[in-house]
Parts: structure tokens; sequence; C-alpha cells
């Protein structure tokens, strides 16, 4: 076991050492970085100053070490636009942005996994087939798109839901949340099911195939013979079997939803680190545009392990696998 | 040894051709959504095909627009009375219609070039890997793994960030995003096929390498590549206009239908909803009609639903 999760921890590492190399190429070494991460407005002392303490008179590597140094530090630059740290200002966002995807995970998982029970059960049922053609069409149809819709529906045509921002938020632990009040929930729930949608039809999908399965098997046909009431053979036997890799998908999409919900945010002006990113993109502001995409590969990158891990210690058969390569 | 005979790339000179192609044919006609399917991709690429003699009016040429005509809704006639206008107009007195046919025209192209290069990249490295195996198999296929764990929109957004937007650079991103499924689909099926008997007997011959991995590893390595690349232009279709209405994609010049969806969305609050709905209902058509054949393509070149 230690020596899978060295060897994770490893390609972790590796990954993420990977991506700072990309980072770096796009921003010093492809065109002159001093247009990149200096305000053009700057004046021509200021471009010396900034020129020598970004040491480019060093070589290459000398200059991939300084950046990594800084990064590791946690110091990727000031915003252009903002002139506060590039990292403060997206870790700053990142309460929003986690907030909406946890939402839309809750929904995907407490909608999916019935609906997707009830498919699996009665698969030749015309519920089940409805079910099934609308989680195909979750899948086809682009998150935008939807999006779109869900606005022209419910924000416009009826009027009942808002169609942007965020809503009123209350702070706890100095963290502000739009879960505690009604009008923050009201605002919360349009982004949410369109950010959810994809990932609901994967759950669908997935618990639907796994209740199929698992009906076939003798320990389910054996709780039967037992005489054990429908409710308690597909609440007990069925479910518990087939959660285990819905665990495993729900907390490797995790990672997705973060990084689909730069769309989600932008249709819905949603203030989170998606928005920011878009926003920086088009006012130019690098030192924000590197420092999110560090931030959401490590993030990534912490997820995946994470999950690995915690499917090593559940599934002994992974660890095996593993150690035998 | 069935799929050998599905390709007649595989065999061009024997008799019985023929008849394995009839029966994929047979088989995808069993499904009267795959066939609706394809009559809508059909109607959809042959009217992206001939846009510039299907469109009443040019989109691009400022000239043929006449900003008074702006807004109108579907059904309007145009102010010098020359013109319907079916789809209504955008904000520059633009016909929808025209606008809709040219830009599906860009997305459709953009989709298909950058899939086949994304799968000859991948082909390649896939078949090379699975063929030789060893060191080249391990680096490559753990560099497969790890992008693959990231989504392909974010790989796409990175690279885009770093790079800057353009037309080249957004068939990059989608190349980049997207080689990898191609490469381990290459490789599985090159490990398989690699195995058999006609690629020892084709070793034996003394045939050269690449007439092996070419003319005989490759053809049989093709049904699940088939696949894979009809389910994946739809996701770069997808994922194109995605980033475009993000405004990472495109150029406004040449709006795709991801960007024509983007123009409209201000105006969907006051209720003018054809500027953002028709192109999107075009967008929506084009990916529902290539996953309806490319879920048909799965089901008849998969060779254990074959022998049944």
């Amino acid at each position: 076991m230690t020596l899978f999760i060295l060897r994770r921890m490893l390609q972790a590492f590796n990954v993420l050492f990977v991506m700072s190399l990309l980072v770096f190429a796009g921003v010093y070494a492809i065109g002159n970085p001093l247009d990149l991460l200096v305000d053009p407005n700057a004046t021509a002392e200021d471009m010396a100053r900034a020129a020598a303490s970004l040491g480019l008179d060093q070589p290459l590597w000398a200059q991939y070490a300084r950046f990594l140094g800084n990064a590791l530090q946690g110091d990727l630059g000031n915003s252009f636009i903002h002139g506060v740290p590039a990292l403060g200002l997206i870790v700053e966002r990142l309460p929003a942005t986690l907030e909406l995807a946890v939402v839309a995970m809750l929904i995907a998982v407490l909608l999916g996994i019935p609906l997707g029970l009830w498919a699996g059960l009665r698969p030749d049922s015309w519920s089940g087939r409805t079910i099934m053609a609308g989680s195909i069409l979750g899948f086809s149809l682009p998150t935008f798109w939807v999006g779109l819709m869900l606005i022209m529906v419910f924000a416009v045509q009826l009027g009942w839901l808002p169609a942007s921002g965020r809503g009123p938020t209350a702070e706890v632990l100095g963290v502000p949340i739009s879960l505690l009040t009604a009008d923050g929930w009201r605002h919360l729930l349009l982004p949410a099911a369109n950010l959810a949608l994809f990932k609901l039809s994967l759950i669908i999908r997935l618990t639907r195939s796994g209740t199929r399965e698992a009906l076939l098997q003798d320990y389910v046909k054996f709780a039967r013979a037992k005489g054990l009431s429908n409710a308690r053979v597909v609440g007990v036997h069925v479910l518990k079997n087939i959660l285990i890799p819905i665990v495993t998908v729900v907390g490797l999409e995790f990672g997705s939803l973060i990084a689909f919900s730069v769309v989600t945010e932008s249709i819905f002006a949603w203030p989170g680190m998606g928005k920011l990113l878009l926003d920086s993109i088009t006012q130019l502001d690098r030192p924000v545009v590197v420092a999110y995409l560090l931030l959401v590969v490590t993030l990534y990158v912490v997820i995946n392990l994470a999950v690995d891990l915690l499917y090593a210690a559940l599934d002994p058969r992974v660890r095996l696998a593993g150690a035998s390569q | 040894m069935s799929e050998a005979n599905i390709l007649p790339t595989a065999s061009p000179a024997e008799a019985d051709v023929e008849r394995p192609l009839r029966r994929l044919v047979r088989m995808y006609a069993e499904s009267r959504v795959a066939l609706f399917g394809l009559a809508l991709l059909l109607v959809v690429i042959l009217a992206a095909l001939f846009a510039p003699w299907l469109a009443p009016q040019n989109p691009y040429d400022l000239m043929q627009l006449d900003m008074l005509d702006g807004r109108l809704p579907p059904g309007s006639a145009s102010g010098d009375g020359r013109l319907t206008y079916l789809l209504g107009t955008d904000e520059q007195g633009r016909d929808m219609l025209s606008a809709i046919l040219y830009g599906l025209r860009i997305s459709v192209g953009v989709g298909v070039v950058a899939t086949l290069m994304a799968l000859a990249i991948g082909m390649a490295l896939g078949l090379a890997a699975g063929y030789f195996g060893g060191r080249f198999d391990a680096i490559l296929m753990r560099i497969a793994d790890i992008q693959l764990s990231f989504p392909s929109i974010l790989v796409a957004m990175i690279l885009l960030a770093l790079f800057g937007q353009g037309i080249d650079k957004i068939v990059i991103a989608l190349v980049a995003a997207q080689w990898a499924y191609y490469a381990r689909t290459t490789r599985s099926a090159a490990l398989v096929e690699g195995r058999k008997e006609y690629i020892e007997a084709a070793r034996l011959l003394g045939l050269s390498t690449p007439r092996i991995l070419f003319r005989h590893l490759l053809p049989n390595c093709l049904p699940p590549l088939i696949v894979v690349a009809a389910l994946q232009v739809a996701a770069a279709i997808a994922l194109e206009a995605t980033l475009s209405f993000l405004g990472l994609g495109l150029p406004v010049t040449e709006p795709s239908l991801g960007l024509l969806i983007a123009n409209g969305f201000q105006y969907l609050y006051s209720g003018r909803y054809w500027i953002s709905v028709f192109p999107g209902v075009a967008l929506l058509l084009l990916i529902l009609a290539i996953n309806l054949v490319a879920d048909q393509l799965r089901d008849v070149l998969n060779p254990r639903l074959q022998s049944q």
C-alpha cells in the first residue's frame, strides 16, 4: 500500500511539473514576457526594472527555476487590472465555484440514482425508456445551449427564477455562502441545474446498467429466494453493490465540474473562478490566467490522487494491479 | 477473424468483398431511428456544403446588409421587399438563415478537419505503440492516461489561453484534446490483431514493417476507430461551439454556430429569441444526427453482436 501511495504521488508531481513547464513555455519562452507580464502602459524605467526583477538576463533554466520557486510560494504575480496578487483574487472566488459544483453534484446524485434504479428495474417500460432518452439528450446537448434554454424558459418566459448573478450571501467562518438565504437559493437553482445535467445523465446510465447487472447475480436471486421484500432487495442488496463505481465516478467527475463551471458561470454571470478566467482572458490579464490554470490543474491532480487512494483502500484488487506493473 | 472481412480495403481483389459490406448496410438499415439520423446528417452536410448557393444573402458581405432591417422577427419582409427573412435577422440586419448556413459550414469544417488530424496522429502513434510495445508504448500510454484524466474542455482552454485565438489555434486545441482517444483505441485493437496468425504469416513472408502495419494491421483496426471517430466528431463540434460561445474560439469575422448563439444571447432577455435559438437548433440537429449515426455504427461494427 505504501509503495502504491508513493507511486501515485510521484505521478501526480510529474503531472504538475509538466504543467508548470507548459505554462512557463507559454508565458515566458514564446514572445516577449515583458509584453505579457508588464502593464503595456508602463514607463521605460518600469520596463527595465521589471526585466531585471524577472531575471531575463539569466539562462532559460534559471528563469524557470525562479518561476517555479515563486509559484511554490504562492507568488504568481499581480493582476494588471486589479493590482492585487493573482492567486488571492482567484481564491476569493473559489467559494462561489465550489458551492455551485457541490450543489450540482448533489442534484446529479440525488436525482440520478433513483431515476437510474427505476430505469434499471423497468428497462422496457414507458417510464424507463423516457428516462434513458432524456439521459441521451443530456449527453449530447452542449452545456451552454441548455443554459440558454433554462434562462429563456424559467427566467424570461415564466419569470420564476433570476437569470443571472449570485444572490445575497451569509458568512460562515468568514466564507460567503448563498445556501443560507432563500434568495440565494433562487439564484443558485438554474446554474446548478445547468451544470448538473451532464453528470445526471452519466449517473443515470451508470446506475441503470449496474442495476441490470446486479439483478442477474446469484446473491440477488438468493435474497429473493429467502423471501425478502422487494424494497429490501433493491434498497440494500442491489444499491449497496452498485454504489462503489458510482462513488468513484462522483469523485473523479467533481474536478470536471469545476472545469465545466466556466461555461455555466459565464452564462449565468455567476461570480466564480471560471467567470474570472474568461474576463481575464479578454482583458489580457495574464497573471490571473496563469494562476487559474495552475490552481485548477493542482486541484484536479489532488482530487484524482485522493480518489485513487480511496479506491485502493476500498478495493484491494486495484493495489495489487498497481503493484504488479 | 470476422472483422478481417468487414472492410473492402483489407482485400479489394477478393470475390466475397461485396457480401460483408451489404450485410453492414442491411444491419444499419434495421433501425429506423438510425436511418432518420443518417438522412438528417446528409441534409445538414449538404446544406453546409452548398451554403453559398442556398443562402438568400452572403452574411459576411456588409454591403448586402441593411441596418434598418435589424432584429426583425421570423417571416418579416426586408425593407426593400426583395426577400423574406424566414428565421428573422440579427442586430445588423443579417438574415439568420444565411448566417446559420454559413456558420454550419464553419462548424462542420472545423470539427471534421480537427477529427481527421487527431485521427491520423492518434492512429499512427497507437499503431506503433501496439505493434512495437516496449518503452515507447509505456511512455505514450502514460501520457495518454494523464491527458484523458483531464476533461477535454480544460485541455483546450489551457492551450487557447496560452497561445491565443484563431482558426488554426482552435484546430490545434481540438487535436490536442482528442488525439489520446484514437491512440488508445488503435493501440488496444493493434494489440489484439497483432497476435493473430495473418500478421505472423505476413511477417514470415518477409513483408516490410510499414507494409504489415498499414496494409495488414491498420485495416483490421479500423472498425472500432470509425465508431470512436464518429462520436468524437460530435464532441469536437460541441467543444468548438462551446469555446466559440465563450469567446475563446473563432474570430468574429467568420462566426461559427457557437458564436452566433453567443451574439444572440443578450437579446434573449428582451424576447428576441430567434437570434440565439435558431443557430442553437441547427447545432443541436447536427450533433444529434451524428450521435444517432455513431450509435448505430457501434452496434453494426461490433463483432460480438455480429455473430448473433
